[in-house]
């Protein structure tokens, strides 16, 4: 241990806590502290994960960061990993909560209490949950994590949102019991839960109890492909990011990428081949489950009415496009991941740019049937909190071509960097070319279709067909603030397609050679 | 003997939890969420293998490990306890927010239509 270099994996989590908990001590009304300290935090997250992806980026770099709390030796303590895995998905949550943080402050921070503080727990249990080398941990980490998204999806209030809420709050409670009688299961077999340590004694599990093994992970995988929203599971996604407000549903949009982080992890952690007899375990039920999740998610986003709902289809797309890439080879996961940053980036922005879109068109929250009068009335009744603040004239022209950016983004289609996350999954499974590789080829060609059309004609509605009785769109500067910087992120990875490729690819290959993670995690002084 | 006891417990719970889990009316989702929670605690707590008389700590000149209970599980059920108990709180405000807002109880908001 030297230095404060040392402890920046503590960052990431301790920062928003400490924020969070400060900010509950500060009075409602004092908006303008409470912003300007989260926008602090989620600038000096945002400067962290950078600092760790650059750090991942280097290819003769050191390869995991390891920090042990307490000092403590591995399987004994807890420690926190951050590995070219982490780093990626840790940059990508800074950069869609920063927008989204940004977007909020323009109108939505006011629609009810405690946002900032919410908000930023949201952050610390997304950064937790990508940044910890246990299991028990990482269930904790996801309880803080939905914790905060319940009260995040009912912020703002109104039927719809306490009525999606509810079933929402209902699934996910159910999916963490079942999280824990994995873990229990897991830990009954291994006696462990550190998940460097469960990867060294997989494959030394006595054969009459692989069976027991092989159940809890799989109770456990039932978890996490209800949180990634996978078909059959997923059917809770929809009706609640379409009824959250649009900071909130694009920051949950992140939500489904943790539980496909915590699936790709496990699966070429713990069930690599080394892993002896458990090797692969499950792999084809991820692919099976992953076409059927695209499929789903196609035909939700063909039927959907509304841009928001169409959107929340997309992040189903995003989540089963990963899944049926995980029986693939190297090229085929580093290409999964490239395509996986790029449509995440665009869903979170397509909820922002529908909600502007769609804004009047329904009537926010009843205060007429409200319990709690003080805290759940309509939060844009009155005209003066209405106000979006500074307010651009030109901007909703270019509300159409973040619109057309989007669409092509989440499609794959050229010349945006979906299209070539896209091309290279495709190259990589031909490449392999078994009869499976060609039906997630199909599914993927399908799911370009369906996007396309779906966000075309909702696209058309939304911006060309508007009666003379609605509203007047109005953008916000700082919404567009926060739609720009989606985009802007979204443009990037375009521009340096090459650049994110390459380190996709070298955090596939981590990922292929699991020894090198255990090896970080389990050696090493202590005490 | 505690054996069957736990494990009856476990399959008890874990029943009478998943039935009520699937009824119509809120509240009995709550108390189905409650009832799985405790055979899911009882469930961890027994993945740690069953000792009678055998405490879960070791004390200066006994580090004999096969004298001791296994201390995690206790761990992990007393943090799973808590969470539960918070969100089953954060549940029932939202299940009264959900009654003020609809006018029933029903967890799709609405009665069935005949």
């Amino acid at each position: 241990m030297n230095a404060a270099s040392d402890h920046l994996l503590m960052g990431p989590i301790l920062l928003p806590l400490v924020a969070a908990s400060g900010m509950l001590l500060l009075d409602e009304r004092r908006r303008a502290l409470k912003s300007l300290l989260s926008l602090a935090v989620m600038a000096a997250v945002l400067a962290m994960a950078a600092l760790l992806l650059v750090e991942g980026g280097d290819a003769a770099g050191e390869t995991a960061r390891v920090y042990r709390l307490g000092d403590w030796r591995a399987p004994f303590g807890i420690v926190l990993v951050a590995d070219r895995l982490s780093a990626l998905f840790l940059a990508m949550t800074a950069v869609v909560g920063a927008c989204g943080l940004l977007f909020a402050l323009a109108r939505w921070e006011r629609a009810g209490p405690r946002f900032h503080a919410l908000f930023l727990l949201l952050i610390m249990g997304v950064n937790g949950a990508l940044l910890t080398g246990d299991l028990f941990n990482l269930f904790v980490f996801f309880e803080v994590m939905l914790a905060a998204s319940y009260a995040l999806v009912l912020h703002g209030s109104g039927e719809s949102r306490i009525r999606a809420g509810l079933g929402y709050i209902t699934i996910n409670l159910t999916a963490s019991l079942l999280f824990l009688v994995g873990v229990a299961l897991i830990y009954g077999v291994t006696s462990t839960l550190n998940m460097a340590d469960l990867a060294a004694r997989a494959p030394l599990i006595p054969a009459e109890d692989r069976w027991l093994f092989h159940v809890g992970a799989a109770t456990l995988g039932v978890a996490f492909l209800i949180k990634s929203a996978a078909w059959p599971l997923g059917f809770w996604l929809a009706p609640t990011y379409t009824a959250a407000s649009a900071p909130a549903a694009a920051v949950l949009a992140i939500l489904s990428k943790v539980g496909v982080y915590v699936l790709i992890r496990q699966s070429s952690l713990v069930f690599s081949p080394l892993a002896g007899p458990s090797a692969e375990f499950g792999r084809e039920w991820l692919v099976a489950i992953g076409v059927a999740t695209i499929l789903f998610g196609v035909c939700g986003m063909l039927a959907s009415r509304e841009l928001a709902r169409a959107a929340a289809f997309a992040v189903v797309v995003s989540s089963g496009t990963v899944l049926a890439m995980m029986g693939s080879d190297a090229a085929g996961l580093s290409a999964a991941l490239f395509y996986l940053v790029g449509s995440t980036l665009a869903c979170s922005a397509l909820f922002l740019i529908a909600e502007v879109l769609e804004r009047g068109r329904d009537g926010g929250g009843d205060s007429h049937k409200a319990v709690f009068a003080d805290e759940y009335r309509d939060p844009f009744e009155d005209l003066e909190r209405n106000e979006p603040g500074l307010v651009i004239p030109t901007a909703v022209a270019a509300l159409g071509g973040a619109l057309v950016v989007c669409a092509l983004m989440i499609a794959g289609l050229p010349p945006l960097a979906g299209f070539i996350g896209k091309l290279a999954m495709m190259q990589a499974l031909v490449a392999a070319g078994r009869p499976t590789d060609w039906a997630v080829i199909a599914a993927l060609a399908v799911s370009s279709l369906g996007a396309v059309i779906a966000l075309g004609r909702l696209g058309v509605r939304a911006i060309w067909i508007r009666d003379e009785s609605e509203p007047q769109l109005v953008v916000g500067a700082g919404e567009l603030l926060g739609i720009v910087g989606l985009l802007g992120a979204s443009l990037t990875l375009t521009v340096f397609g090459g650049a994110g490729l390459a380190y996709t690819d070298l955090t596939a290959a981590w990922l292929g050679e699991p020894a090198g993670y255990m090896s970080s995690v389990l050696t090493g002084e202590g005490r | 003997m505690t054996e069957i006891v736990l494990a009856l417990a476990i399959g008890v719970l874990g029943a009478c939890g998943v039935w009520l889990l699937l009824r119509p009316r809120t509240f009995q989702v709550i108390i189905g969420l409650c009832l799985l929670s405790y055979g899911v605690n009882i469930f961890i707590f027994a993945m740690g293998r069953l000792r009678v008389g055998a405490p879960p700590v070791t004390a200066e000149g006994l580090e004999n490990p096969l004298l001791y209970d296994d201390p995690i599980p206790q761990a992990l059920v007393l943090t799973a306890i808590v969470i539960s108990f918070a969100l089953t709180a954060l549940f029932l405000v939202v299940l009264l927010a959900a009654r003020g807002a609809t006018g029933s109880d029903h967890i799709d908001g609405e009665e069935p239509s005949p």
